[in-house]
């Protein structure tokens, strides 16, 4: 059988996911002070719903969404509001946030109602659930969920997607709820199905995770119209248009969405929160993430708040061994190297990961020696080295004609470069001239 | 679309705040802080390839050619190697510090441009001969055009051609290969298979003159020639290390040798006492030198797979027609040199085919 995956482009890091793969999720333990971002999603930040010294209870609205591409924010713990000021935020600045001071009981709120035949309500019903949770993609990039189940008219969707692909090396949180909770992400793609009224579901994961394959292949043997698909494993499968090309073979065209093939993409975590808040009411205050990599002590899958900075999570994992070079929100490929500990975990805060000084290769850029190594990578097929030439030079009027805005940012092209160039920042430092321009 | 505007417009809000690094920036710890952390841009790992380590794979590739080289012309090889090899690192030092640029011979390009053109180079050829090579490859093609991946041409080869072109008695004056052990103090000079060939079509107007050349000569190395040209055995071995270790592809090779093969075939058969027999043009002067080593030069070739394939199948067309009908007995450095010319017009056409870019958007059209 011919495994499945993109047709071009692509890279192979070291995987690297030894370090937690065999970890059952642990609980973090509730933080003593909660910082909750007002914006943790993309699109319109939230305004606060309580003031300062006003007291909370688990699962309480405290960000109310503004506009339609926003997501509601629930208080992650019981407590008294603290603060409501900027903070830092594991995007890299800081960003009006909640902080809540715990009253160590972890008191919810009575609001809270089972649902115990999940998929009897209706579709609209559901949806307004769906953004009642303020659930967002939590594959990392955040995206409110409730705007990917609100297709257009003329858009007709026939299959949803469940991303359980998790390439990003590092990281097994998508793995390890994967073969825990089938149950929640297999009832969370019926609702997605339901909701988007379609016929066809779909779970993509990659095989380096056969016990994943198998779990979901078992719990929806008696589903016919979910099925679980086995891919290459190669970066960036999990990368949505790449991953519906490996599954269904539609190519989502350029500057167009996957809903143009008629597809949505979620990612099994979102999956699983969908279940979470349709079944049990609950609106999305705690992820799971992956605590990993060199630098710590005890690397852990945890179920852990949202609001719980990341010093508290590296504590519990025994803190963090050797000197530290990088802590990245997020895995290795992908994610935002950041600047203090003081950064709390928000909804897409797929893993922390930590690299001492040793294990950073730390390079200067080299002028391209156009090897053609990034474009064989590039699973967009875009020429990178010639749009960081270009970029370097100043030269923005090029940059479109040669796709700049095609990029997915994956960074193959960044890892593969034996010049040591920083095509990804390059790239998205001419994405953004691009589209300033473009506005004027 | 509404939602894919929004998207796009807060990625660039919070992704692309700060400016582009200045070439041969390090990345640097901030230094305000004490628990500073390393910040920079995705990706936070890389292959573990550089720049250095391609070129030592390919000085590594090299060694059976060099080895061979040097068992067939003895020490004046071993001479001729490292006078080119040292001169080429000393002229990359020199021009840097005098340009100002970082001097960066710990890259090797330099060392692997002295070995590339010592393999160019008939193992008698005179010390001046070598270090004036090592200053056109070095200062003049290289430098000059900006240092490591700005040069058009390739910098062993406008040394080789430059040097054939002012100094042709020398630079055709070949050592007969004698292994080293029955090596006498005379050294006897002699053709090279090309060169006979050439000088029998023209005396005799037919191939007699090279009627006694076994094609397992040339093969294993036992033929006049340029230093490191002599083995297409040795030389196709460390080609193929260079393809499983991906530091060059399949494309240019193939491509190359593939379109002589099919030009000898072709020719061979209209008239078999003009037109040598394949193999003899497949093991003979710098054909394996060229498509393994220097048509693959990753600054000077295309990008693409499509455009290497072409560029591959230029350098054959036009290597052949030079043995043909040319003035010279061998084409392969003008071949290549030529095609590097074309490289960036094959560059501009020939681009990758974007994801997505096939396919219609649905509602563009509305």
């Amino acid at each position: 059988m011919k495994t499945l995956t993109f047709p071009a482009g692509g890279v192979h890091p070291p995987e690297s996911k030894h370090y937690t793969e065999q970890k059952p999720i642990e609980a973090a333990p509730l933080p003593r002070r909660a910082i909750v971002p007002l914006q943790q999603h993309i699109g319109a930040p939230c305004d606060p719903l309580v003031k300062v010294k006003e007291t909370v209870c688990v699962g309480q609205r405290i960000g109310e969404p503004k506009g339609f591409v926003s997501a509601p924010i629930h208080a992650p713990i019981s407590g008294t509001i603290s603060a409501i000021a900027d903070r830092p935020h594991p995007l890299g600045r800081e960003i009006r946030s909640i902080v809540i001071d715990s009253d160590g009981e972890d008191r919810w709120c009575d609001a809270i109602t089972e649902t115990a035949d999940f998929l009897s309500p209706s579709p609209a019903d559901l949806k307004a659930k769906i953004l009642e949770a303020g659930i967002v993609g939590m594959g990392g990039a955040t995206f409110p969920t409730h705007v990917k189940l609100s297709p257009p008219e003329e858009k007709k969707i026939d299959t949803a997607i469940v991303n359980g692909v998790e390439c990003e090396p590092f990281l097994t949180a998508d793995h390890r709820l994967m073969v825990e909770k089938p149950e929640e992400i297999v009832g969370g793609l019926e609702i997605l199905m339901k909701v988007l009224s379609v016929k066809q579901g779909a779970i993509g994961i990659e095989m380096n995770k056969p016990d994943a394959i198998e779990v979901l292949t078992r719990a929806t043997a008696d589903k016919p119209h979910v099925s679980v698909y086995p891919l290459e494993v190669k970066y960036p499968q999990g990368a949505e248009k790449q991953l519906i090309k490996a599954i269904l073979g539609r190519e989502v065209p350029s500057g167009g969405l996957p809903m143009d093939v008629g597809v949505v993409v979620q990612n099994v975590g979102t999956a699983a929160a969908v279940f979470r808040a349709v079944r049990h009411g609950i609106p999305l205050i705690e992820r799971i993430t992956t605590v990993t990599g060199p630098g710590i002590a005890t690397p852990k899958n945890l179920r852990v708040r949202v609001g719980t900075p990341f010093s508290d999570i590296l504590e519990f994992c025994g803190g963090l061994v050797g000197k530290a070079g990088k802590v990245i929100s997020g895995g290795p490929m992908m994610g935002m190297a950041q600047y203090s500990l003081d950064v709390p975990v928000i909804k897409g805060t797929s893993g922390i990961l930590v690299f001492r000084d040793q294990d950073l290769r730390l390079t200067d850029s080299n002028p391209c020696i156009r090897c053609g190594k990034c474009i064989t990578a590039c699973p967009m097929q875009i020429n990178p080295s010639l749009l960081g030439v270009y970029v370097e030079a100043g030269v923005m009027d090029e940059l479109e004609v040669h796709h700049v805005l095609d990029c997915i940012e994956c960074g193959s092209c960044a890892f593969i470069c034996p010049a040591g160039r920083p095509l990804v920042h390059l790239v998205r430092y001419g994405k953004a001239e691009v589209l300033a321009q473009k506005k004027k | 679309m509404e939602a894919n505007r929004k998207e796009t417009a807060a990625q660039e809000e919070t992704k692309a705040a700060a400016a582009p690094p200045k070439k041969g920036e390090k990345a640097k710890k901030p230094e305000t802080s004490s628990d500073a952390f390393i910040l920079s841009a995705s990706p936070h790992i890389s292959s573990g390839e550089s720049i250095r380590s391609l070129m030592n794979d390919v000085i590594l590739a090299l060694v059976p050619g060099l080895l061979v080289g040097i068992y067939y012309f003895g020490m004046d090889a071993v001479r001729v190697i490292a006078i080119t090899t040292a001169s080429a690192v000393a002229f990359e030092a020199g021009t840097q510090r005098l340009m100002g640029r970082p001097v960066a011979v710990s890259d090797m390009s330099a060392v692997l441009t002295g070995i590339l053109l010592a393999m160019n180079l008939p193992s008698g050829s005179p010390w001046w001969i070598c270090v004036i090579g090592s200053a056109v490859a070095i200062v003049v093609a290289k430098q000059l055009y900006g240092g490591i991946g700005y040069n058009i041409f390739n910098p062993a080869l406008v040394a080789r051609v430059v040097l054939l072109i002012s100094w042709p008695v020398q630079m055709t004056t070949w050592p007969e290969p004698k292994p080293f052990f029955q090596r006498g103090v005379d050294t006897v000079t002699g053709a090279t298979a090309l060169g006979k060939m050439k000088e029998s079509l023209l005396l005799q107007g037919d191939l007699s003159g090279i009627a006694d050349i076994r094609w397992i000569d040339p093969f294993l190395g036992h033929t006049g020639g340029s230093l490191g040209e002599i083995s297409a055995v040795a030389l196709a071995l460390g080609g193929i290390y260079l393809i499983a270790r991906r530091v060059i592809t399949w494309h240019i090779p193939v491509s190359y040798l593939g379109s002589v093969l099919v030009m000898a075939v072709i020719f061979h058969q209209i008239d078999p006492n003009r037109y040598a027999p394949p193999m003899f043009h497949l093991v003979t002067g710098g054909l394996m030198l060229g498509a393994f080593y220097m048509a693959t030069d990753l600054v000077t070739s295309p990008v693409t797979y499509r455009g290497m394939l072409i560029f591959g199948v230029g350098c054959g067309i036009i290597t052949m027609v030079i043995r043909y009908w040319g003035g010279y007995p061998e084409g392969v450095s003008f071949a290549i040199l030529l095609m590097n010319a074309t490289t960036p017009l094959i560059d501009r056409w020939v681009k990758p085919k974007t994801f997505g870019t096939t396919v219609q958007r649905a509602g563009a059209a509305e």
